[in-house]
């Protein structure tokens, strides 16, 4: 026997999700297995659509728009400019803490690292922190935190012409939390709000927190602090800390580890389950039998190999991160089905001279048809029931264009639905 | 504990492991290990830190990352770098090793930087030493207080006696220890006939269900120390229900499965009992059985802690056909359909408020309970979430860690009280007594379950 269901999904991140989610409201019997976390623990949490096109234009005020000017290869281009806007409302529906569903247009938003970003999506967290937003800001980072370096931050920002005062102080965390203390550390105290010492005196942290702001706040009409304030309850913790402070209070969105990342991640798998779907994490796919049809797949525990099957499979593995693509000397190849990868022949060209040149390997991943079915070396179908969505896919440059976050959902969206219906 | 009601050869205040302890170089041939692949593999993106409940709520625990890839290298660099004492702090839960996106081997590398600390720079004769080697040995304990159960039952949870094991040896008198049963599952499998009576159920259902009679469908039980000594209802439901699919079932010389153990850095206590298991197992193994286990701790331990820090003949076969009691029937059989086509009633027919056990998630059965049951006419199974319950085995047992296992159990208590039912259900004994404690329900096991559900 092998464990059976319609469609299989294989790969737990943005792109797998959003596909067993679009299958499973499709009506199908779903279940998503991946092996490791996905990258959105090390995400910002942003969706981003598309910031720039490859050409490096931009900021770019409305993505859909540049959509039909992207190369033919791009995975927009495969699945159209409606299945993109399909996708995006079907996560809207499905994560309904997120912002920027209002308009076409991208938001603006200050990054840990003090620059501007256009986004399609980004976390309630961050919306009082919007750079078109015209009040005064004040940051505050944590001494102990040195990826966000508040007064740098706000240099920075001023530097990039934004239409506020901004200003930087940095503070100690209340309570004796250690130097190197994790982000869940401080989202756990504040999501609890359990008491702190402060100067021999025990408060709750959200208070304590707050009374360490108040003093360095000047007529500043709202507040930063980095994406630390709670895993459970983040809007408790923000309006509280509002209540204390006067002001408005919004998250920065930070680096790996990344507790927006978490957050979203818990929202997909929150609403997945919802949808009826089965999910096991924690072991590989690693083989499959079949020939122009993948008859099942083999999952890997500890040396058994566990027979899985299904009508219609997706392959949602990552890209070079995720382990979805991988390289050695010889040359790039995808790891589970052993899909076909274009890449140079020649290693020397799968890069640039520069660090941040325009990297051929940036790019690599499955070639599809329009159907998001991988394609072999001749332009013919690999199977006849896989797809493929999220940076598995090639053909486009997510941290260039700044659109890793709008392709998986929209790739994985048109994968899963198009799996489901035809498994009918 | 007070003498006066103690068992003669029950002394909770020296290591009671019934054999003569020395301290041995645990890994003579440190060649064995090379995790340098694995520390190479990190790049330090801190997934595993946003996995670990322990640095979740302890200020002075520096987190997986630092006690797998980086405390590894340090140790390769600096041949007088001592291990930090802080490796004692990580309750095994292992939801690092889950994590890691690289692959690196995170639990192993824990699990032989406190072998070694334990082994090297932990002091014999010192009260957090004997405390911990008498928690490792839990089934040296169980085992003496199952010869007398209802003393021990009484003696355990004394008072005075509880007052005294906190003070004198830092276990917490804030917790009641778990009931030994009247009849230990394994008395209970001899009394009922052995094997021979099993291949006869088995052989009685097989006819039931029109398969051939003399089907090749056999199972050896691994059913723990705790199911053995305080549960055995599980246990008796783990084999029931494997007799009505038709199996026979097993239940070879077993120890302890040594969890426990590598969680206080007793790999040398860890080993003598792997080696048992393995010897018992692997034969088994050879003529074609499968072990299954109903803990999935003991599961995980056979399947990965095993070969992963010891070698021992046959651990990797063995390793390989190790299966979890309900995940080898939904891999070998149609559970869903059955369940689907089943209700219970009376005693089971509840809502239950299920905690996947850490342990259960790293092998991908976290959410097998609440997608099987979801079916089942009469019952109910809702998911409390993904904390960790706290008590991690021995970790919440300590008096120093009580509080913060009960910290890091909270969110779960929160989300039983909030779930519809009032009964709970997990896999790990040690999860179930977490629960109970902190919720006051009683804890049923999936097995149980199914065999409300699947057994006439
Ligand atoms: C550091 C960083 C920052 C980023 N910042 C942003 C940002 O600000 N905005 C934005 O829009 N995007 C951002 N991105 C990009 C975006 O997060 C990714 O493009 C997107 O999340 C990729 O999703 P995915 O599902 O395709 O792949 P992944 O997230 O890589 O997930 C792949 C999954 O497949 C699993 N898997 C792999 N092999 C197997 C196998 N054999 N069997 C089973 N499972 C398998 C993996 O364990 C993993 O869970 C960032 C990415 C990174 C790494
Ligand atoms: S998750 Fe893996 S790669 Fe990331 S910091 Fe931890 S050990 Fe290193
Ligand atoms: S095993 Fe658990 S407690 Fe130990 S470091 Fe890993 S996540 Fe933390």
């Amino acid at each position: 026997m092998a464990i059976e269901s319609e469609v299989l999904v294989i790969g737990g991140g943005l792109g797998g999700l959003t596909s067993a989610l679009a299958a499973a409201r499709e009506g199908a019997d779903v279940r998503l297995v991946s092996y490791k976390q996905s990258t959105l623990r090390q995400a910002s949490g942003l969706v981003d659509v598309l910031g720039y096109t490859p050409d490096g234009d931009g900021p770019l005020t409305d993505p859909y728009e540049a959509i039909p000017t992207l190369p033919a290869e791009h995975p927009y281009r495969k699945v159209g400019v409606q299945t993109v806007r399909d996708a995006l409302s079907l996560f809207d529906d499905a994560v309904p803490t997120y912002e920027g569903d209002h308009t076409d247009a991208n938001a603006l938003l200050p990054t840990h690292g003090g620059s501007i970003k256009p986004t399609a999506r980004y976390p309630a967290g961050a919306s009082a922190g919007l750079a078109s937003d015209t009040r005064d800001t004040l940051l505050v980072g944590i001494e102990e935190m040195v990826d966000f370096d508040a007064p740098h931050v706000a240099a920075h920002l001023d530097a990039t012409g934004v239409p506020f005062d901004v200003r930087g102080e940095t503070i100690r965390f209340p309570g004796d939390l250690r130097a190197d203390a994790k982000v869940t550390r401080y989202a756990k105290l504040l999501d609890t709000n359990s008491e702190v010492a402060v100067r021999g005196r025990m408060v709750p942290a959200r208070e304590a927190l707050a009374q360490r702001v108040n003093p360095l706040l000047e007529d500043e009409q709202r507040v930063g602090f980095p994406a630390i304030l709670g895993d459970d309850n983040p809007g408790a913790i923000r309006d509280a800390l509002s209540d204390h402070l006067g002001v408005d209070v919004f998250e920065v969105p930070m680096g790996p580890p990344s507790l927006p990342g978490l957050r979203l991640e818990d929202a997909l798998f929150a609403a997945l389950d919802e949808a009826g779907a089965s999910i096991e994490t924690g072991n590989p796919v690693v083989d499959f039998e079949g020939e122009d049809r993948i008859e099942k797949v083999f999952i890997e525990k500890n040396g058994a190999r566990i027979p899985n099957s299904a009508d219609q499979y997706v392959l949602a593995t990552g890209g070079f991160v995720g382990k979805g693509v991988e390289s050695d000397r010889e040359g790039v190849y995808e790891p589970v089905f052993d899909c076909h990868v274009p890449h140079a022949a020649d290693r020397y060209d799968w890069f640039e001279g520069e660090l941040f040149g325009d990297h051929e390997f940036a790019r690599y991943g499955v070639a599809t048809d329009d159907d998001l079915r991988p394609l072999d070396a001749s332009d013919d179908r690999e199977f006849e029931n896989l797809r493929a969505a999220g940076s598995v896919l090639g053909g486009y440059d997510f941290a260039a264009e700044k659109s890793g976050s709008g392709v998986s959902i929209a790739t994985g969206y048109a994968a899963g639905q198009r799996a489901a219906q035809e498994a009918r | 504990m007070s003498d006066a009601e103690t068992p003669p050869d029950f002394d909770p205040v020296a290591p009671n492991t019934g054999e003569e302890f020395e301290p041995v170089d645990v890994f003579p041939d440190s060649d064995d290990f090379d995790l340098r692949p694995g520390a190479d593999s990190c790049y330090k993106c801190s997934t595993c830190d946003t996995n670990c409940p322990v640095a979740e709520v302890d200020d002075d625990f520096p987190g997986p990352k630092f006690q797998g890839p980086e405390q590894w290298r340090l140790k390769q660099s600096d041949d007088d770098h001592e291990i930090d004492d802080s490796v004692m702090d990580c309750s095994n839960c292992m939801r690092c090793d889950n994590a890691c996106p690289s692959g690196v081997p995170l639990s192993q590398m824990h699990n032989t930087a406190r072998g070694e600390y334990v082994s090297e720079q932990m002091d014999k004769l010192s009260v957090e030493y004997i405390r911990n080697r008498i928690l490792a040995n839990y089934r040296t304990s169980a085992f003496l207080a199952s010869k007398v159960p209802r003393l021990a039952n009484f003696a355990m949870n004394f008072g005075p006696a509880r007052w005294v094991m906190e003070k004198t040896m830092g276990i917490t008198s804030e917790r009641d220890f778990p009931a030994f049963a009247k009849q230990t599952f394994r008395d209970w499998w001899a009394d009922r006939g052995g094997q021979a009576q099993s291949r006869e159920n088995a052989r009685a259902a097989r006819r039931r269900r029109g398969l051939p009679e003399d089907a090749d469908k056999k199972v050896a039980y691994f059913h723990g120390c705790y199911s053995n000594y305080n549960t055995p209802e599980v246990g008796k439901a783990m084999v029931r229900v494997y007799e009505e699919f038709g199996y026979e079932v097993v239940a070879p010389e077993q120890k302890c499965s040594g969890t426990p153990m590598f969680a206080n850095g007793m790999l040398d206590d860890a080993r003598r009992h792997a080696e048992t298991n393995v010897s018992s197992m692997s034969e088994l193994v050879d003529e074609g059985y499968h072990a299954i286990a109903s803990c999935t701790s003991c599961s995980m331990a056979l399947r990965q802690e095993y070969p992963e820090l010891f070698d021992i003949d046959g651990i990797d076969k063995v390793a390989e056909n190790t299966f979890e009691a309900v995940e080898y029937l939904r891999i070998h059989e149609d559970l869903k359909g059955e369940v689907q086509a089943a209700d219970v009633d009376g005693d089971l027919a509840e809502e239950f408020a299920y905690h996947a056990p850490c342990h259960s998630r790293n092998q991908g059965l976290d959410r097998q309970a609440v997608e099987l049951f979801r079916d089942l006419d009469g019952a109910e199974v809702e998911d409390v979430g993904d904390s960790c319950s706290g008590i991690s085995g021995t970790y919440g047992w300590k008096e120093e860690k009580y509080e913060k296992s009960m910290e890091i159990g909270e969110e779960m208590f929160e989300h039983m009280e909030h779930a519809e039912g009032e009964t709970g259900m997990t896999e790990c004994p040690t999860c179930a007594m977490q629960m109970e404690h902190g919720s006051g329900y009683e804890i049923r096991h999936p097995l149980e379950l199914l065999e409300a559900a699947l057994v006439e």
